[in-house]
């Protein structure tokens, strides 16, 4: 079976005809193309494919597609503005949070929700919003010290 | 007027990874995220029998399907395949014989995931079961079959090696320590499933495999033997790689699959592996039996070590013997010790096989000796410390087994590790329940020899020059996340003083880059990187040369700037641009290539006259000195780890923010492995084949981990470097252990240092205190 699926997709409106078994993140992948968003498991335990969905972080590898309608998605490839990378894309990428990039998509996006809605998290703060993506390459210090480096631009940004 | 300054160097800036921005932003093209148009779903169908022989196997019906391209069975491929050339003995696809629960016997290419679904499902397998061995010494016993032909008793191979005399050691000894050690088999987990995009172009006979490995050039190898083609006919690319660690250092079933799929559909297929099949892929560091016996003197002392270690080696050979000969090899060149007796047996079980995981080889018996070593130390009443540092080796050292190294950064390592740490205050001397504990450990920085030896040169670097002035660096070092690419456009833009603007890297593409071994036993930094610069002053020499024409000065008389060339020692003087010089140096030449290379002197390829003697032989040895404070909570036997302080000497540090990212997810990786990693099987079936029961730590049960780099400027590496990723891992399940004993006073010989693992020691030591005790009251 299949039906239209309505919905919102980095700021474009989208309809597609989508089967209704179909996961979000085959959608996101194979239909709309956006391959930034990743599998590294079989369902809801690395954390890779996390995304936004009307604001909150989001497995899309353990969602259905047709869940998401109506709603407002965001990938990691709707951080960079005008190409201008992001206050966390810039610091994972200065401070080496991101060394084989496969987790870095999810790690982002679910940084990128923690700061939303806290500005200035500590570290225990940061480690609960990210323990449930995991990365093989950092040990996390460099993960943890980029997203702590994003919180202080943005908080430098937003005084200025 | 101010003088013009010769630019800022390149070697030893902290700049983020050349390929850092896609990564971030999403653009990062990994396997999986090729373009699937027009591309078959490839799938994969296995054994669910451990052991035995293949009676028939239908795939009729399953060809039949509507939807269904082709349908491949072990019938398709008469060539066996392997990373060792002496040790070939995997096929594709099972022939005749299934030997593991998940072995590959039969592939689809199909429409959609459903059809090839439903295709695997219509293929009938009947196997003719023999008894299956799930462990070495089932698989040893007498009367088994054997798995492989001609290897009877399925030892996969039993080395043998005395350097010294070990029993004149031991009779030296004031004090003799052993145990039995076990550590349980882990897997590299790379976050990134295993995936592979084959494109058959009929027309033309030539076969096009991008795949997410770490050794395109062994991959194509294998390639042109299984599929029984031309290497010119065939092209391997490696796009983005999420991770590695050993895994992909050799040639993997999929990657085949993917290919025959493809020729026999004629057209372009897509295999994604599952996590599940990744894990049953495997080829993780092997369970280990250790037996080890160290010999100490009053005085700290190292005087003998015999070990012998049993791995299980799986249901195939890949990398197998290198491991059991490396678990040998590097009980060599870290502390001064002079009589070694070494006996390693890889047997073969009906598992899915192991092969190299990063600290290739070495984990397991550093694990056991540095163990050890702490127990000597407890019993000649000497700090652990201060017992490492009375085996020191000096820099310019050979062993008794015939490795040279130049450099040796142990003493720096641990030095630091005890003032960073605090260790003074806090060994012996902290409360109930919280210890700290150290270990050390060391590397190669690439094999002395490769695995296939070609006499070639070990690395080989091109770069083009052209007329846009731009320069392209072409490689075959496969970047997986380690930073191989950053470090070799660091070399080519210290040495030439360019702006990196000018810089291009072009990796891993077999029509395009010139042939490289690939990225395994940390070879790129020393072999890759000198490569780069041989090909970075070859270019300059070229460039120099043109800019003496155009100053009428002699090629000696120029100085580079980088960015200009003028006549030496006319500092005032902006020189003639760059584009200048290049624009003269096209003269009559037209498009510039270049080329440098890297072979490791001859004394660096292992001496020794054992058999394998060239395993373990390096230009440069890392050293990493850890230090683990852990608390241990004595109602749930959790180990947890407070922080890490890790000194790693990597020689020179080419870009000191990539050797600090290696050298932190190198102890780790060695921390999971402590404290809660375990590949484990029930009756061969995988027990923990998805990323919540094969535990890594999350980020909330990750230590910091202080980070010191130490460099030792070793006259073989670029600038001076070594290896920054393999080294440390070694030294961290050791540290650990030894920490817990600080705490709890109770020795583990197992790794990982589960909480149920815990619990049992605590409450066995429980009972043999009080048994003790009423004994004492008792008298």
């Amino acid at each position: 079976m299949k039906s239209i699926l309505r919905l919102k997709i980095n700021g474009r409106e989208r309809e597609d005809l989508v089967p209704h078994n179909m996961l979000l993140v085959d959608y996101l992948r194979e239909t709309v193309g956006l391959t930034g968003t990743k599998q590294g498991c079989d369902g809801g335990e690395c954390g890779a494919c996390t995304i936004l969905v009307d604001g909150q972080p989001l497995l899309s590898c353990i969602t259905l597609a047709h869940k998401a309608e109506g709603k407002t998605i965001e990938t990691v490839e709707s951080l960079a503005k005008q190409g201008r990378l992001s206050a966390l894309q810039a610091a994972f990428n200065e401070h080496l949070g991101s060394q084989c990039g496969f987790c870095t998509p999810g790690m982002i996006m679910a940084s990128e929700a923690l700061l939303r809605d806290n500005p200035a998290p500590d570290e225990d703060q940061i480690k609960k919003a990210l323990e449930g993506n995991i990365c093989r390459c950092t040990g996390y210090v460099k993960i943890i010290e980029s997203v702590k480096a994003a919180a202080s631009q943005l908080n430098r940004e937003a005084a200025a | 007027m101010t003088d013009i300054p010769i630019p800022n160097k390149a070697a030893g800036a902290r700049i983020p990874l050349i390929d850092g921005i896609e990564k971030v932003t999403g653009q990062a093209k990994y396997t999986a995220d090729l373009d699937p148009s027009g591309s078959l779903v490839g799938m994969i169908l296995r054994s669910p029998y451990a052991h035995g022989e293949i009676v028939s196997l239908d795939i009729e019906k399953a060809r039949a399907l509507p939807g269904v391209h082709a349908v491949i069975t072990g019938d398709d491929c008469p060539a066996p395949f392997g990373i060792l050339p002496i040790a070939e003995n995997e096929y594709p696809l099972a022939k005749g014989k299934v030997r593991y629960k998940g072995d590959a016997v039969a592939a689809v290419a199909a429409e959609t995931h459903e059809i090839a679904r439903q295709a695997l499902k219509l293929i009938t397998l009947e196997v003719d079961e023999y008894p299956a061995y799930y462990t070495p010494e089932d698989s040893r016993a007498p009367g088994t079959v054997d798995l492989h032909e001609k290897r009877k008793g399925n030892m996969e191979r039993d080395v043998h090696h005395e350097f010294g005399n070990v029993e004149e050691g031991f009779a030296e000894a004031d004090l003799i320590v052993e145990d039995i050690f076990r550590s349980e088999e882990v897997t590299h987990l790379h976050i990134e499933p295993h995936a592979a995009m084959a494109e058959y172009d009929v027309a033309r006979d030539k076969m096009t495999l991008q795949s997410v490995t770490q050794v395109p050039y062994y991959v194509h190898l294998m390639l042109a033997q299984t599929l029984g083609m031309d290497t010119s006919r065939i092209r391997v690319i490696k796009p983005f790689v999420g991770g590695g660690f050993g895994a992909r250092t050799e040639t993997l079933n999929f990657e085949i699959i993917a290919c025959l799929l493809a020729r026999a559909a004629g057209g372009k297929v897509r295999i994604a592996l599952t996590r599940e099949e990744t894990f049953l892929t495997n080829r993780g560091r092997p369970e280990s039996d250790i037996k080890m016996k160290l010999g100490v003197k009053k005085d700290g002392t190292l005087t003998a070590c015999s070990c012998e270690v049993v791995q299980k080696g799986g249901a195939y050979g890949g990398y197998g013997i290198i491991t059991i000969l490396y678990a040998g090899a590097l009980l060599n060149a870290i502390y001064d010790l002079p009589n070694i007796e070494y006996h390693g047996f890889r047997i073969y079980t009906n598992t899915p096989a192991c092969g190299a995981m990063r600290g290739h080889g070495t984990v397991n018996a550093r694990f056991a000796f540095e163990s050890l070593l702490d127990r000597a130390a407890e019993g000649i009443g000497m700090d652990p410390l201060e017992i490492r540092a009375a085996n020191y080796l000096e820099n310019s050292f050979e062993t008794p087994s015939g490795f040279k190294g130049l450099t040796y950064g142990l003493p720096q390592c641990i030095d630091w590790a005890k003032e960073a740490s605090g260790w003074t205050d806090k060994f012996g001397k902290m409360e109930k329940g919280r210890g700290i504990g150290i270990a050390c450990s060391h590397f190669v920085s690439g094999a002395g020899k490769p695995v296939h030896w070609t006499g070639e040169p070990h690395a080989t670097i091109n770069l083009k020059l052209d007329f846009d002035c731009g320069i392209t660096i072409l490689t075959g070092a496969s970047d997986i996340g380690q930073g191989s690419s950053t470090i070799i456009a660091q070399t080519v833009a210290h040495v030439l003083g360019v702006d990196y603007g000018r810089l291009r890297v072009v990796a891993n593409d077999s029509a395009i880059t010139p042939k490289d071994n690939g990225s395994y036993s940390s070879r790129v930094t020393v072999m890759v990187g000198n490569a780069a610069m041989d090909a970075a002053n070859n270019l300059k020499s070229v460039l120099t040369e043109a800019a003496a024409r155009k100053l009428g000065v002699t090629p000696q008389e120029v100085e580079c700037l980088g960015e200009s060339y003028r006549v030496l020692g006319a500092t005032q003087d902006p020189g003639i641009p760059f584009n200048d010089v290049v624009a003269e140096a096209l003269v009559d030449t037209g498009t510039l290539t270049v080329k440098g290379t890297y072979t490791v002197p001859r004394e660096f390829q292992g001496k020794g006259k054992q058999r394998g003697a060239a395993v373990g032989s390096t230009p440069g040895y890392s050293y990493a000195a850890t230090v683990a404070e852990v608390s241990v909570d004595e109602d749930t036997g959790i180990v947890k780890v407070e922080k890490i302080w890790v000194a790693h000497d990597c020689g020179f540090a080419i870009n000191p923010l990539s050797v600090e990212g290696q050298v932190q997810g190198a102890v780790w990786m060695g921390l999971g492995q402590a404290i809660s990693e375990e590949t484990r099987y029930n009756e061969g079936l995988p027990m923990s084949a998805n990323m919540l029961d094969y535990r890594v730590p999350t980020i909330v049960e990750s230590p910091h981990i202080e980070t010191k780099i130490v460099e030792t400027i070793d006259p073989n590496g670029p600038f001076g470097a070594k290896e920054a990723s393999e080294g440390a891992l070694a030294s961290v399940p050791a540290a650990v252990a030894n920490a817990v004993y600080d705490a709890i006073g109770i020795r583990f010989s197992q790794t990982p240092l589960t909480p149920d693992r815990i619990m049992d020691a605590m409450i066995k030591k429980e009972r043999e205190d009080k048994r003790a005790a009423a004994k004492k009251g008792a008298a």
